[in-house]
C-alpha cells in the first residue's frame, strides 16, 4: 500500500456516538418486548425472590431478630431488605448471561456481528433491558416487604437513593455476566456458570445476616467484598447510620460501593466488547 | 471482465493445531451473478462465508468484498453486505414485520425508511400477510424466508446465504430459490453455500467445489457437468467378469471407470445420456456380460465428488473424519 494518509487503524473506526445510543436503543427495545410476550419469564424471576423474602422473613427471622442492631426497629424483615435488594440485583444480572447465550445459539449474534451497527450496542442493549426487568421486578418485592412490614427508618430520599446504588450495582454486575455468557456460550452450561460468582458473593455477605458472627477467615472477606459494601450502602441510606459496623459512615459505603460499580464497569465492559468481536456461533 | 464483486485470495484459516478449514482458497466473481460453494459437511463453506462477512480473521490471504478490504476495514464491508446463516436468525417472539424493521435500524436506517423497506422486502418475500404475526407461528420454511428478508433490507450489494435451504421441506426450498433467483433479476449479488448438487445446478451461475478446506474445481455448472458427461452409470457385474466389463467401457465412454472397494459397483460418465445406456447393455449383452444391476444416475454431489477427488463426499452431519471412513474410498482401477 502507497497511501500516505489514514494514520488512524482502519478496522477500529468507533461508531458515532448518536449511532452507539441509537443501536443500544434498537437493542434494548427488542429485548423488552421479548421480556412482555414471555411473561412466564418475568413471573417466575419475580416469584423466586419474593419467596426468598417470605421465606427468610418468617423462617430465620425469629432467629436472627434478636441479633439485630437497633435500628432495624426490631423487625428482620427492615434488616433482609436492603439485602434481598441487592441479591435480586445480582441474581437478576445472571439473566444478562442467559439470554446472550440464547442469542448465540440461534444465530442472531453472527447476524448482528455481520451488520454496521456499535460493537458494543447488543451488549449494553442486553445490559439495560435486564436493568429495567431488574427494575420491575425489585419495585414488586419492594411492594411485597411493605406488605409484610417493612418500613423504611431514614426517608423516602434515602429509599430511593438506595435503590439507585443497587440498580447501578446490578448494570455493572451484568457485564460481569455478559463476559461469562460469550465465553461459555452454551445456554445449559451458562446456566451453572453463571453462579459460579454469585452463590459465594451473595451468601459469604451481609444479605441475611451481620457478617460479625462468621469466623474470622471469611469475615475478612465478607466485610469488604461488593455484595456486602452496597448491602451496607443500602442499608446506611434505608435504616440509617446504626445498621453499620463501627467505624463505617454511610456516605463511606455510599462512596465504596459506586467505586466498585464503576471499577466492575471499567473491567468488564472493555473485556465483555472485546470477547464479543471474537465470538461465533 | 468488469471488476469482481467479491476477490479472495489465499485465505487460510486454521483452528488449533490442526484443523485446516480453510487451505490457500482464491476464487473470485463478478455482480450480479449467483455464485455457488458446493461441498459436503465440514468442507469449510461456512468458515469462508464468515471470514467474508467480517465475523471470522482468517489466519492469512487477502478478501474484498463490493469493492472493500473486508479485513482492513470491516466495518465499512458490513454496510456493503447481508447474511443469511444456517438458522433462521429471527426473533420468534417479535413479528415478522419488527423483525426486519429491527435490523433495518441496525443497518442506519431512519425509522420511516426501516418501516418502508421492511414493507418492501415483506411482499417480495410474500410474507406480507403474516408480518404482523409472532414468528413463532411460522413455519420452518417461513421462518428462513424471513431470514431472508432481513438480510436484504440494507440492500446489500453482496447477499451471503449458508446453506439456505437446508432443513426446510420440498415445497419451502423451491419457494426460497425462486426467491433467490428473484433478487438477483433485481442486480443484487449473491454467494451461496449448499450440499446439494440440484440446488447449485438449479441457481448458480458458477459453481466452486470445496473439500477440506481446499477449491477443487471452479466453474459454470456445465462444465462441472462436462467433468462427468452428465450423467453417470452406475452398474454391476459378476466377479469373474469384471475385468472384461473395464475394458469394454473404457472403450465406450473414454474414460477410466471407477470401482467400489466393496461393493465392487462400476461407475462411469454416460457421455451421451441414456444413448450411453442403451450402447453399454448392446456391448455387454453381445459380449455374453450378464449385468446384475444398472442405473443411470443424473450427477449428485457424490458424483461430482468421485470425480474431482477420487472417493465419496463424506455427508454425515459433523462426523469427524475418521480413518474409519476411508472404508468407502474409491479406489480406480487401472
Amino acid at each position: 500500500m502507497t497511501t500516505t494518509t489514514a494514520p488512524t487503524k482502519p478496522g477500529r473506526v468507533a461508531a458515532t456516538l448518536p449511532q452507539t445510543v441509537k443501536d443500544i436503543l434498537v437493542i434494548t427495545r427488542r429485548n423488552i418486548l421479548r421480556n412482555l410476550r414471555l411473561p412466564q419469564l418475568i413471573i417466575l424471576s419475580t416469584i423466586q425472590p419474593i419467596m426468598f423474602l417470605l421465606l427468610f422473613t418468617y423462617v430465620f427471622g425469629g432467629a436472627i431478630g434478636v441479633t439485630l442492631p437497633p435500628v432495624a426497629g426490631g423487625k428482620y424483615v427492615n434488616w433482609l431488605i436492603p439485602g434481598l435488594l441487592v441479591q435480586s440485583a445480582v441474581f437478576g444480572a445472571g439473566q444478562t448471561a442467559l439470554g446472550l447465550t440464547e442469542d448465540l445459539s440461534k444465530g442472531v449474534i453472527d447476524r448482528f456481528r455481520s451488520l454496521p451497527m456499535a460493537r458494543s450496542a447488543v451488549l449494553a442493549g442486553r445490559a439495560f433491558s435486564d436493568l429495567i426487568r431488574n427494575g420491575f421486578v425489585i419495585s414488586l418485592m419492594l411492594v411485597v416487604g411493605v406488605l409484610i412490614g417493612f418500613r423504611y427508618q431514614t426517608s423516602f430520599a434515602g429509599l430511593i437513593a438506595g435503590l439507585a446504588v443497587a440498580m447501578l450495582f446490578s448494570f455493572a454486575f451484568s457485564w460481569i455476566m455478559a463476559t461469562i455468557g460469550l465465553l461459555v456460550k452454551n445456554p445449559e452450561a451458562a446456566q451453572t456458570a453463571v453462579f459460579l460468582p454469585v452463590f459465594p458473593l451473595v451468601f459469604a455477605s451481609s444479605v441475611f445476616v451481620p457478617v460479625q458472627t462468621m469466623p474470622d477467615w471469611l469475615r475478612g472477606f465478607a466485610e469488604n467484598q461488593p455484595v456486602t459494601v452496597t448491602v451496607d450502602a443500602l442499608r446506611g441510606l434505608i435504616l440509617g447510620e446504626g445498621a453499620l459496623l463501627a467505624g463505617h459512615t454511610v456516605g463511606g459505603r455510599v462512596a465504596l460501593s459506586l467505586f466498585w460499580s464503576a471499577l466492575l464497569l471499567a473491567v468488564f465492559v472493555p473485556l465483555a466488547v472485546r470477547v464479543y468481536r471474537r465470538t461465533v456461533s | 471482465m468488469s471488476d469482481p464483486i467479491v476477490r479472495v485470495e489465499g485465505i487460510t484459516k486454521t483452528f488449533g493445531e490442526t484443523v485446516t478449514a480453510l487451505d490457500d482458497v482464491t476464487l473470485q466473481f463478478e455482480a450480479g451473478i449467483i455464485y455457488g460453494l458446493l461441498g459436503p459437511n465440514g468442507a469449510g463453506k461456512t468458515t469462508l462465508i464468515r471470514v467474508l462477512t467480517t465475523l471470522l480473521r482468517p489466519d492469512s490471504g487477502r478478501a474484498k468484498v463490493a469493492g472493500v478490504d473486508v479485513l482492513a476495514d470491516p466495518k465499512r464491508a458490513r454496510t456493503k453486505i447481508g447474511l443469511a446463516g444456517q438458522f433462521a436468525a429471527v426473533d420468534e417472539y417479535l413479528t415478522g414485520r419488527e423483525n426486519v424493521e429491527m435490523v433495518g435500524r441496525l443497518y442506519g436506517l431512519s425509522i420511516a425508511d426501516s418501516k418502508q423497506r421492511a414493507a418492501e422486502v415483506l411482499e417480495r418475500i410474500r410474507l406480507d400477510e403474516a408480518a404482523d404475526r409472532q414468528v413463532k407461528t411460522y413455519s420452518g420454511g417461513m421462518q428462513r424466508r424471513l431470514d431472508l428478508a432481513a438480510s436484504l433490507v440494507g440492500r446489500p450489494e453482496v447477499l451471503f446465504l449458508d446453506e439456505p435451504t437446508t432443513g426446510i421441506d420440498p415445497r419451502s426450498r423451491i419457494d426460497v430459490w425462486e426467491l433467490i433467483a428473484d433478487l438477483v433479476d433485481g442486480g443484487t449479488t449473491v454467494l451461496l453455500t449448499t450440499q446439494y448438487m440440484d440446488e447449485a445446478d438449479q441457481l448458480a451461475d458458477r459453481i466452486a467445489v470445496i473439500d477440506e478446506g481446499r477449491l477443487i474445481s471452479q466453474g459454470t455448472s456445465d462444465d462441472l457437468k462436462d467433468k462427468l458427461g452428465g450423467s453417470v452409470i452406475e452398474l454391476s457385474v459378476a466377479e469373474d467378469q469384471q475385468g472384461e466389463t473395464i475394458d469394454a467401457l473404457r472403450a465406450i465412454c473414454g474414460a477410466e471407470p471407477s470401482v467400489h472397494e466393496l461393493t465392487r459397483e462400476i461407475t462411469f460418465p454416460a457421455v451421451n445420456g441414456a444413448a450411453t445406456l442403451t450402447e453399454v447393455v448392446r456391448v455387454l449383452d453381445s459380449a455374453s456380460i450378464a449385468l446384475n444391476d444398472i442405473a443411470l444416475h443424473k450427477p449428485s454431489l457424490d458424483d461430482v465428488f468421485l470425480t474431482l477427488t477420487g472417493r465419496r463426499a463424506e455427508r454425515e452431519e459433523d462426523e469427524p473424519k475418521t480413518n474409519g471412513r476411508r472404508g468407502r474410498r474409491r479406489g480406480r482401477t487401472s
